[in-house]
């Protein structure tokens, strides 16, 4: 008889909470593994403790499925071997076996895992501007965050900039919650809106919380522009206002506005790096920008006994990443001889969503040409502070035309935080400046610890095989 | 894209010897092409500890490290930059005794070479150092001695080559070569044709495979090391660190990061592809706490490895080849070669240039392993 | 030029207050704050950058940035978006007041 089996799921978002009702319908009981105090993910995350707000309250129109994917994670507990706080910070490479090494609570334990499936989510996809690392500047998805599980406001008189669906629902949000939106600042043309049409098609539910999203704060009398380009941030300590530059009929129009907090983003980019160090093979995707492990329909990867799910494995959402959640889990089973007569379905169903997503990324199209106006002394990697001037001396001195070529010689990317807030600029800038293109460049090659650990963790390591 | 080169040299490798080698022989009027596999400095040369040490080095080796010991200070003049490069000193400790009078005795052994090495122990000691914790029995510092960023040196000596007039071919793997008498002919990437007088093996790890094709099998293995880097720190630590009985080794850059090796990577699947390895690193961040109380706190925001090639005595292969005139060999540093590459490279160029090197480099002769060929060839 | 407190709480107003000081000077968070949500409710910022010493309060808010570090007075460091108020913690903001700690 084979060995016992003990898979292994990294993240309790939609994917993971999926994954994991799927593996223990079966009779499994996998281990879950999740950085979060408390399991929801990013999109369904929940306060440190209740705050008497109502889930309508707190997730809006995607309440039920807040409410019914946290409900399905509670009724698990009892038949899984659940570990929050807990950074899974390296795997072992295919030849040396499968092992996770792990953090928790300050103590290094390696486990084993007989199959693993990533569930490792997405961060916000940011590009630097001028005053971009300014206190009271951040992440769309961290202004969200803020107001979702700590029922704060990153700012009172909030700017939302960027392209993405998220644009418009945090700042209607904001504006529900008291705080005073100063603009909505679209960097889409409003021309590109019209590809929603074809997408009410398939997903009238989408389109019409867009439009009523856009219509009230609209109302409200909140500025809404479209083909912008932030100029720069006012304010030296702190953020005090925006001036920005904008497309129209007349001509390019410089506006001011003031502000406390600014609030920005570009949909998603994918977390990838422990499906790096697991030796999965990665393919360039044109619609997300970005490289992604390869996966087939269902998840699976091309290291055996590894699968994907979720927005870590492309940008798809988070009704898409419980289906491909489900899904993994489905592909993990069949594997080891279980039959998954609903297979054919979900694929089915993520697809449609896949497509959804096509269109939605031409309504809001990622700023390709961002790099033509932004200043050369401005931050490109915030963590090493090297500014832009820096990287393009550093590709024209040294010849570059790949990108870990520009990290090694010019830093970008070498920071705490690997690469994830300044990856998809470097690649934007190094593929402008050899005009290829951003898959031309390549991927900055993950390496371990993916998150810092401390240095004195190794004192105390403890070791979990299958028994 | 086809391209036909003839020059006088063409050096295989464009790793700091390379590198360093296409640059010096281009300034002594020859033409040169220099040719890697991926990218110049990214092997051995980019991925090594950083330290520009002379210190602990068997006697041997030594004048070749005080000429290579002249020529860091110049670096900003020769290729434009100074890479980081500073004289920090580098001191290497003793945790007991008997290490304590190893370290005696190899200062004794050194002595007329002028490292100028100074043996501290006893009460003085933690006053001297009091960035460490005080369990040493007492060290070794060598004044001079330094480190520098091994990412930046070897790629502007490429490039201060390029400016130069080499010509420098990057993404280009040697397919084939052949002696043809006079000279030697070379394909290389994608319908590259390079014809040369002389010819210059500096492949690192990848050496010992062009060696093998003139008949020159050497017993070179492949390390990797084991790096671990902490986020940027309040400077501290204002030498480079090691340690005698001991595998860490430890320096703080200018920007506040410590940058921490011992012990060894694992390779991967294909071995020109390694990763550190646990377990050493977690050595290392043992050791460190040990050695530096203040780190008490520090965050590891990264790890390293890399190929580096050895050589079974410790010792690199650097000279004239023995079976083919107008091959010289240059590699096997045992991860040591980053102090000693810049005067390699000077020694190659009055290789091809005068037939003879300035300074001795007897001990690093091919011919050490012919009999080790042999042998192997015999048992197979 | 004077700091104002970034963030504004809109919820859990009358939640249990938590003691914390903030380089030296006695604040008042709730339960349920993250370190980050507590600073930040009564200041705009959580450090100063290595290399040119910007103030800096945090970015992606969601552990991916590791631009949240705070310094606590015993040396330790935590990063405060995704580390939970506890009662009596001690955090120091500033270079200068680092400075000073260090030379305790």
């Amino acid at each position: 008889m084979s060995e016992p089996l003990q898979p292994v799921i990294v993240g309790a978002g939609p994917a993971g909470i999926r994954a994991t009702e799927r593996l223990v319908r079966a009779g499994l009981r996998p281990i879950v593994l999740d950085e979060g105090q408390r399991a929801g993910g990013q999109i369904y995350r929940r306060p440190l403790i209740d705050d008497g707000r109502s889930y309508r309250s707190r997730y809006g129109s995607e309440a039920g499925k807040a409410q019914s994917l946290h409900q399905a994670f509670e009724a698990l507990l009892p038949q899984i071997d659940y570990r929050p706080e807990t950074l899974v910070w390296n795997i072992s490479a295919p030849e040396r076996g499968n092992q996770l090494d792990v953090l928790s609570s300050g103590v290094h334990r390696q486990i084993d895992f007989s199959q693993l499936i990533l569930c490792t989510g997405a961060t916000d996809r940011v590009l630097p501007f001028s005053g971009w690392t300014t206190p009271g500047v951040y992440t769309l998805g961290a202004s969200q965050t803020t107001l979702k599980a700590q029922g704060c406001t990153v700012g009172d008189r909030v700017v939302f900039m960027g392209s993405g669906p998220l644009l418009y629902l945090v700042a209607w949000q904001y504006m529900k919650a008291g705080a005073r939106v100063e603009a909505v600042l679209d960097t889409a043309p409003f021309t590109s809106k019209r590809h929603l049409l074809s997408l009410a098609v398939h997903a009238p539910r989408i389109v019409a919380l867009g439009l009523f999203y856009g219509l009230q704060l609209q109302l409200a009398g909140v500025k809404i522009r479209y083909a912008v380009r932030p100029q720069a941030v006012l304010g030296k300590s702190q953020v005090e206002g925006l001036r920005f530059r904008r497309r129209a009929l007349t001509g390019d129009l410089v506006e001011t506005i003031r502000c406390d907090a600014l609030a920005y983003g570009f949909a998603l980019r994918p977390e990838t790096q422990l499906a790096d160090l697991a030796g999965c093979r990665f393919r360039f995707d044109e619609r997300d920008r970005t490289w992604l492990p390869e996966r087939d329909a269902f998840g699976r990867t091309s290291r055996r006994d590894v699968y994907v799910a979720g927005d870590g494995s492309g940008i798809a959402g988070a009704d898409a990443a419980e289906i491909s959640g489900e899904l993994a889990a489905a592909a993990l089973l069949q594997d080891i001889g279980h039959e998954a007569a609903d297979a054919t379905r979900l694929v089915a169903t993520r697809e449609a969503i896949l497509r959804q997503r096509d269109i939605l990324e031409r309504a809001f199209p990622f700023p390709d040409d961002w790099f033509e106006t932004v200043p050369d002394e401005t931050t490109l990697c915030r963590c090493e502070e090297i500014t832009i001037a820096e990287g393009r001396r550093a590709i024209a001195s040294g010849s570059i035309t790949e990108i870990n070529r520009l990290k090694a010689l010019s830093r970008v990317g070498m920071g705490r935080c690997q690469g994830r807030m300044c990856s998809a600029a470097a690649t934007e800038l190094l593929s402008g400046a050899c005009a290829t293109s951003a898959g031309e460049v390549g991927r900055l090659r993950a390496q371990a610890p993916v998150k810092p650990i401390p240095l004195g963790f190794g004192t105390d390591v403890e070791t979990e095989v299958r028994t | 894209m086809s391209r036909r080169l003839s020059v006088d040299v063409a050096i295989i490798g464009g790793g700091l010897v390379g590198s360093s080698a296409a640059l010096a022989m281009r300034k002594a009027g020859l033409s040169v092409a220099l040719v890697d596999k991926g990218y110049c400095g990214a092997q051995a040369s980019g991925v090594n500890y950083g330290g520009v040490r002379r210190q602990g080095r068997p006697p041997e080796q030594l004048p070749l490290s005080q000429r290579a010991h002249r020529i860091w200070p110049q670096l900003k003049a020769m290729i434009g930059i100074d890479a980081e490069y500073v004289r920090s000193g580098h001191l290497k400790l003793a945790r007991t005794e008997k290490d304590f009078a190893k370290l005696e005795t190899y200062a004794e052994t050194v002595r007329d070479y002028g490292l100028g090495l100074e043996l501290v122990a006893g009460s003085g000691f933690a006053e001297r150092f009091p960035w460490l914790s005080a369990k040493a029995v007492g060290a070794s510092l060598c004044p001079e001695d330094g480190h520098a960023n091994p990412r930046l040196v070897a790629p502007a000596f490429a490039r201060a080559a390029e400016r130069a007039g080499v010509t420098v071919l990057e993404q280009t793997p040697v397919r084939e070569v052949t002696a043809t008498g006079n000279g030697f002919a070379i394909l290389a990437g994608d319908g590259v044709e390079i014809r040369c007088r002389q010819l210059v093996n500096s492949a690192g790890a990848w050496s010992d495979r062009f060696a093998a094709q003139f008949g020159e099998a050497v017993p070179l293995t492949r390390i990797y090391p084991s790096m671990v880097v902490t986020e940027p720190l309040p400077l501290r630590l204002p030498m480079s660190m090691g340690e005698q009985g001991g595998s860490f080794y430890g320096r703080q850059v200018a920007r506040g990061n410590y940058v921490m090796g011992g012990g060894r990577g694992l390779p991967l699947g294909d071995p020109d592809y390694s990763r550190p390895s646990v377990t050493a690193a977690s050595s290392v961040m043992q050791r460190a706490i040990a050695l530096f109380p203040h780190l008490a706190h520090a965050q590891v925001i990264r790890f390293w490895s890399g190929t580096e090639a050895e050589m079974p005595d410790g010792n690199p292969v650097i000279g004239p080849s023995e079976t083919t005139s107008g091959l010289f060999h240059a590699y096997g540093f045992c991860g040591a070669g980053f102090q000693t590459a810049p005067a390699v490279g000077e020694v190659l160029a009055e290789l091809v240039t005068e037939g003879r090197s300035t300074t001795p480099i007897q001990a690093f002769s091919i011919g050490r392993f012919r009999k080790v060929a042999v042998e192997t060839a015999a048992s197979l | 030029m004077s700091m104002h407190a970034q963030f504004r709480r809109r919820y859990r107003l009358d939640e249990t207050p938590v003691p914390f000081t903030l380089n030296g000077v006695a604040e008042t968070g709730r339960r349920g704050d993250t370190v980050l949500t507590a600073i930040l409710s009564v200041s705009g910022r959580l450090r100063q950058s290595e290399f040119t010493g910007e103030d800096r309060a945090g970015f992606c808010l969601i552990g991916a940035c590791q631009d949240c570090y705070v310094r606590l007075a015993n040396g330790g460091r935590v990063r405060a978006c995704s580390t939970a108020l506890e009662p009596g913690m001690a955090f120091i903001t500033d270079l200068d007041a680092m400075a000073e700690a260090a030379h305790e």
